[in-house]
């Protein structure tokens, strides 16, 4: 429980003083934040129809992830066609990566398990299907049958799917008539020479095919797919893995070819790749890319289809807010436990409702934050990356120790914005700190100048100084942009003054282990 | 002439019970299998036996 936001930090927090053990009980976190990539800025930037429908789902708005849940069903373990990154085999409860999922459930076993979360976590506003294989695979029949449930026993909750889209165009008048608003695509390639170094085959026309052939089928069904769903009104967000030296910089021309079709979102991710996964690029050598190489990469999308940066690269059944994973406390066995649900909607209303005067107030905050900045600091300051340790509501309200993963935020004399996150270990385990751990995170955050922490110990304190990362502990429990703005501020002076040092081209390693602590 | 499961390889994926055009796989105690009886190798169906094609496992093999 206490590695989610609960309900309780969230209400009321800013406004009233922080819990008088404030530092002694993470637990009762509270503070203040903000947000603000790619698709953060609702209505003044988007179509209020559009901004309606992805202001609650945490895969489609930046700033929504800091406040919602999403949940995936794992129904779909059948797949359509062979990725060089993926091993559907390979199961364990401590990874995290697409295509990974410890129990495979029936349209009826997920229905039981959708209401019963819905009943524990009232930030759950999405639920999706993302395989573990393809969910439009085998006719797409265990999907469809659970969102016909769904959609007549929880209406409330936005559905969605995500697809390598060879079968896509078949099923888009399903998808339309299911209300199922949200596909994701995963889309590598515009370019089948490209293709054919990621696809070793696809199931096609009762054929496998192989090499240019199955790539060539593939892309002309992606494309088609996007088309169809676009021309319809259906949001389409589009995944990308990216794979150093194979499609790294064709990635700009993904995105291109996305953004003209009509997609919403493109999200590019790093391969994940490590020869225990049992996957050809992992068995092979193929390596994932650095963190600044991915970001490269991003910035250079950066104008095209709208960028998602805050993709958590999750399994195809988590649970709960990005970044954290409650499937352990809804195993098959527990929710059989649960006898039947109830499904009743009212803690996820009044939650929505919290969540949305919270963010009237925000936006005038945040602007008036960067305005201070702006007329201060004026243009010439490079800006630097800061890492946060956050449990959502937009708050630095996580303890150094506890992260599992650092919030990175771009911030400079343009803005303060959401850019990334990094994975690590947990450092603190049973009230001591670990020395191996702590070098992990220091190469998770090693680009960044500072990392903004509810609380931290002297001893990793005195590690990140000696590396070069100001740990920053004064702005617990406040909003992350306001106080990523106010720290640039002083950080521009303490750099006129020769104080402190930029940390211009330092990089830092995305992490894609096995998540090897034990759980808080 | 019939072709048979691998089940120490299987992951129960289900793809070849869609793909199945004579209704022939079936899942028993966790594990996909295969009636021989109904089972025609797909000939004069498809090219190739579907199971097999559609297979990630490349489990689905002549028994």
């Amino acid at each position: 429980m206490s590695n989610v936001v609960s309900l309780d930090s969230i209400f009321g927090l800013g406004e009233l003083a922080p819990p008088a053990t404030m530092p002694a009980a993470p637990e009762a976190a509270s503070g203040c934040s903000s947000s603000s990539c790619g698709l953060s800025d609702g209505p003044a930037d988007m179509d209020p129809a559009v901004w309606e429908k992805v202001k609650n789902h945490p895969c489609y708005s930046e700033e929504a992830h800091h406040y919602f849940a999403r949940m995936h069903v794992a129904v779909a373990p059948a797949c359509n066609i062979q990725c060089n990154y993926c091993n559907r085999k390979y199961d364990c409860s401590n990874e995290s990566r697409p295509g990974v999922v410890s129990e495979k459930l029936t349209p009826d076993q997920a229905l039981k398990k959708i209401l019963a979360v819905a009943q524990e976590i009232p930030q759950l506003s999405v639920i999706g299907i993302a395989g573990p294989g393809d969910s439009l695979a085998a006719n797409g029949r265990n999907t469809f049958a659970t969102f016909e449930m769904l959609q007549k026993k929880a209406p409330d909750l936005k559905l969605c799917l995500s697809t390598n889209g060879l079968a896509l165009p078949d099923h888009v008048d399903t998808i339309a008539q299911y209300n199922i608003d949200h596909v994701t695509i995963t889309i590598n390639m515009v370019d089948p020479e490209v293709g054919a170094q990621i696809y070793p085959w696809i199931f096609y026309k009762h054929k496998r095919w192989t090499g240019l052939d199955a790539a060539k089928i593939l892309h002309e069904q992606q494309m088609l797919g996007l088309e169809m769903l676009t021309s319809r009104g259906i949001l389409v967000k589009v995944n990308s893995v990216m794979i150093p030296g194979i499609n790294d910089e064709h990635l700009l021309e993904v995105n291109k070819a996305v953004k003209s079709r009509g997609a919403f979102l493109h999200n590019i991710m790093p391969l994940i790749s490590d020869p225990a996964h049992g996957t050809y690029f992992g068995l092979n050598g193929q390596r994932g890319p650095t963190a600044q190489e991915l970001k490269v990469v991003q910035d250079a999308c950066e104008g095209g289809a709208k960028l998602m940066r805050h993709c958590r690269q999750c399994r195809a059944d988590a649970v709960g807010l990005l970044g954290e994973d409650r499937g352990e406390e809804f195993t098959a066995d527990k929710i059989e436990a649960m006898g039947i649900v109830e499904y009743d909607d009212e803690a996820r209303r009044s939650y929505r409702e919290h969540v949305e005067a919270e963010r009237a107030g925000r936006h005038a905050s945040k602007a008036a934050a960067q305005a201070d900045v702006r007329d201060s600091v004026g243009t010439t300051v490079d800006p630097i990356l800061i890492a946060v340790a956050t449990k959502g509501g937009e708050r630095i309200n996580e303890h150094f120790g506890h992260a599992k993963e650092f919030q990175i935020y771009e911030v400079g004399p343009g803005g303060a914005k959401f850019v990334g996150h990094r994975r690590v270990d947990q450092y603190c385990e049973g009230g001591s700190g670990d020395v191996d751990t702590l070098d992990g995170v220091l190469a998770a955050i090693n680009d960044c100048t500072a990392v903004f922490v509810a609380k931290i110990g002297g001893c990793p304190s005195k590690s990140l100084a000696e590396a070069g990362i100001e740990p920053v502990d004064r702005f617990a429990f406040d909003y992350i942009e306001e106080s990523a703005l106010a720290y640039f501020k002083d950080y521009a002076e303490r750099l006129d003054q020769g104080v402190v040092q930029s940390r211009a081209g330092q990089d830092a390693v995305i992490r894609t282990g096995a998540l090897t602590a034990r759980r808080a | 002439m019939a072709y048979k499961i691998k089940s120490a390889e299987c992951t129960v994926c289900g793809a070849c019970e869609a793909e199945c055009p004579n209704i022939a796989i079936s899942l028993k105690k966790g594990t996909y299998v295969i009636d021989p009886a109904k089972c025609t190798e797909c000939q004069g169906q498809f090219d190739s036996p579907q199971c097999a094609a559609v297979c990630p496992a490349d489990c689905c093999v002549p028994a």
